[in-house]
């Protein structure tokens, strides 16, 4: 691909985006204003559910209703109006800016890492803090840590609470640490977390735990803790379905990271490449698209992150076509494909690699690192 | 009992009106929804929306503005208008009234299409160009245009109220095809004796009537009022308020007038250079503009706007625009919605600008 190529190839991903976007209207609108009718719809059955501990269908559905409401909620409404999806439609209900969600991590700092740096410097490596997320060796370019043996259960671990991991993410603690960030702005992000942990505990595991304590003469002294037990497992159901979708998002084995250098001065199709090639999809039905918050359309979320997400699927079809014409890779799979990939990704990737250099705490790699952080100072 | 804490407990993150509205639109605590009732042609080039408020709405003083919006098209468009009813309306409904002005999106889209039973959005109603408490004796209520709402506003009230003071109501209009509520004018003149209704028909002057033609100092002398002694009221285009200031000022009675704008957004969208002022409202800094991005226009005034990527990806630096018109830099298309987000690292202003910066 020659450099000429590249840039018609991002006029065209323009053209396609612009197409989308004065096409906007009434039915972007009523979709959105749907799936939020649906998700409280969900919500208020999910919550009432659980007060029927005692009959065990009505509970777990109430289970299932609850998980799903915070799934739509996370990822069809949260995720996408933050993007500022829905910012046209200039309805408070939908704006970027004041909507926050249903989950631990406090809008505000969960956008700057995602929406900011995460959709800018996609799979940069030093940049895109979302490799690996300081915590799993999930691309080859990464150091290795003894810790990264246990690449696979941390994983299964960080699934199950996957929501404080996004909360813990967004603190950005490793940033303070290494400097990058001051005490004031840290302890900010810190006072941020605790109250929206304080409100989502509150909520979830007290107040509506609570408001079954009046069955208990009725019923049984357990079923104020059946409630609060339902309200951790809808959580952790969504954990596992969000941690999932979005690992198959941006690590299988075909997709690629990027140096410092490569990113440096970009044009605007130089970017979107750096978009396509970063990001892999997931293929499957209508429902399943809604349920990832349209995630399954990844490479179209990074190519356009602020377009209705419902629109990913029909701007598919330009990006395929646009890829095939430029003899470009497309990453796509089964979501048991993906996910193997990223499986089998963590263990490869667990064991010690021969490069010394690449082992984050050998004398070789502790002196290169000690190089570059003296040429940063020198620059 | 739903504004309590402990229901916005049972529903955060979100507030209460999120999960009541998905029953009804109109069932919300907080948020003000207004149903229209009905829309009567004033003039052939105005209208009055009657509207039912729902609970949340907290009543008005005669002189404010609501804004007003109203959804086309999956998007919210939201402006600015005067209510223009007696606030001693029993029925618990209230009225904007508004003038089509030809390059007005949602005023035409009110005059035209706006039918009964419509759902609207609306603030709770705002401006301090409201009456006192009480209303002193000698009163000078001056319009020009579709300036007359908020003066209607406080007409009405005062007779609905039984006001006893001398009222000068003095209202310029092109004629009186031109001229709102014109028959409701003439049965107030007849029913308030010491109530003074004076039109002043600028292109079609009737004979022999005083005084004619624009404002000026002379017409106050005409009529007799004294404006020293006389607190004045005065709302309308831009022209007719700097004239009545100037006169004021001259006669040593300029703490004696209120006056209110309205906006009436004029934008050249083709204009090839940068023109007009950005002004950025949270902070009182404006600055001419220079035709690169806000983003950059903000940066050079001494502000720190939050901004992420710039290159209109993160919005991160999305902000409310709240007058004028903005250029997308990529796109090129053109925005000029009152009230809406825009982000600032790809937009430029279009002539005059103001944002929440």
């Amino acid at each position: 691909m020659t450099y000429e190529e590249l840039e018609r190839f991002g006029d065209e991903l323009d053209g396609v985006r612009q197409r989308v976007l004065d096409d906007l209207g009434q039915a972007d609108a009523d979709y959105i204003r749907r799936v939020i009718k649906v998700q409280r719809a969900f919500e208020v059955l999910g919550r009432v559910g659980l007060f029927f501990p005692f009959y065990w269908p009505v509970f777990v559905a109430g289970i299932a209703f609850l998980a799903l409401s915070k799934i739509l909620e996370n990822m069809e409404i949260g995720h996408n109006v933050m993007h500022g999806q829905y910012d046209w439609m200039n309805d408070p209900m939908v704006d970027g800016k004041r909507y926050e969600w249903d989950i631990v991590a406090p809008a505000q700092d969960w956008k700057h890492g995602h929406n900011y740096i995460h959709h800018t410097y996609t799979n940069i490596h030093g940049m895109d803090r979302d490799i690996g997320y300081n915590l799993l060796r999930i691309d080859d370019g990464q150091p290795w840590y003894p810790s990264h043996r246990f690449n696979l259960p941390i994983a299964f671990m960080l699934m199950l609470v996957f929501e404080w991991g996004v909360m813990y993410h967004g603190v950005e603690l490793d940033e303070y640490l290494a400097g990058k960030m001051s005490k004031e702005e840290f302890q900010a992000r810190k006072r941020r977390a605790f109250r929206k942990i304080r409100r989502q505990l509150f909520k979830d595991y007290l107040l509506y735990p609570a408001l079954a304590l009046p069955l208990v003469p009725f019923t049984s002294w357990w079923v104020p803790l059946a409630v609060l037990g339902g309200n951790v497992i809808a959580n952790v159901i969504r954990n596992i379905w969000a941690f999932n979708v979005i690992f198959c998002g941006h690590f299988p084995a075909d997709v690629q990271t990027f140096a410092k250098q490569d990113a440096e001065n970009e044009t605007r199709g130089q970017w979107y490449l750096r978009q396509l090639l970063g990001s892999a999809n997931i293929s499957g039905s209508r429902l399943f698209h809604v349920m990832t918050g349209n995630l399954s359309h990844q490479i179209e979320h990074h190519l356009f992150p602020d377009i209705p997400a419902r629109r990913y699927p029909e701007v598919a079809h330009d990006v395929r076509r646009l890829v095939e014409k430029y003899g470009l890779q497309y990453n796509t799979g089964r979501l048991s494909k993906q996910l193997l990939s990223v499986a089998r990704q963590l263990a490869t990737l667990s064991v010690k690699p021969d490069d010394p250099y690449l082992v984050g705490n050998s004398p070789e790699s502790k002196a290169l690192r000690r190089a570059q952080r003296e040429r940063q100072r020198a620059q | 009992m739903l504004g309590s804490r402990a229901v916005a407990g049972l529903t955060s993150p979100h507030s209460v009106d999120h999960y009541l509205e998905q029953l009804h639109p109109m069932l919300t605590v907080s948020l003000v929804r207004a149903r229209v009732v009905d829309v009567i042609h004033e003039t052939a080039r105005a209208s009055t929306v009657v509207l039912r408020p729902n609970g949340a709405w907290a009543g008005f003083l005669p002189g404010q503005h609501v804004q007003f919006g109203v959804e086309v098209d999956g998007t919210r468009r939201v402006r600015c208008f005067s209510v223009a009813s007696s606030q001693a309306r029993r029925d618990g409904m209230f009225s904007v009234s508004v003038k089509a002005h030809p390059d007005g999106y949602v005023s035409q889209f009110l005059h035209r299409h706006l039918r009964p039973k419509t759902i609207v959005y609306l603030s709770q109603a705002e401006g301090e160009f409201v009456l006192p408490a009480p209303v002193p004796d000698d009163l000078l209520l001056l319009s020009g245009g579709s300036g007359i709402t908020p003066v209607m506003s406080m007409l009405r009230t005062l007779r609905d109220t039984g006001h006893r003071g001398r009222v000068t109501f003095l209202h310029y209009a092109r004629s009186r095809q031109d001229e709102m509520f014109a028959d409701e004018l003439d049965e107030i003149a007849a029913a308030m004796p010491r109530t003074r209704i004076v039109r002043v028909y600028t292109r079609e002057p009737a004979d022999g009537v005083e005084p004619a033609g624009r404002f000026s100092a002379g017409h106050l002398d005409n009529l007799g009022i004294e404006p020293a002694g006389t607190l004045t009221y005065v709302c309308g285009p831009a022209g007719l308020i700097s004239t009545v200031r100037e006169v004021y000022d001259r006669l040593g009675a300029a703490d004696m007038l209120r006056a209110e704008y309205f906006k009436v957004p004029s934008v050249d969208v083709d204009a090839a250079d940068a023109t007009g002022t950005l002004t950025f409202d949270d902070s009182g800094v404006s600055a001419g503009n220079d035709g690169s991005t806000i983003l950059r226009q903000a940066e050079a005034a001494g502000l720190t706007p939050a901004y992420g990527c710039r290159m209109g990806v993160c919005n991160t630096c999305a902000v409310k625009k709240n007058h004028g018109a903005v250029r997308h830099v990529i796109s090129g298309e053109v925005g000029a919605n009152t009230d809406e987000t825009i982000k600032i690292c790809v937009n430029v202003p279009v002539g005059d600008v103001s944002v929440a910066l």
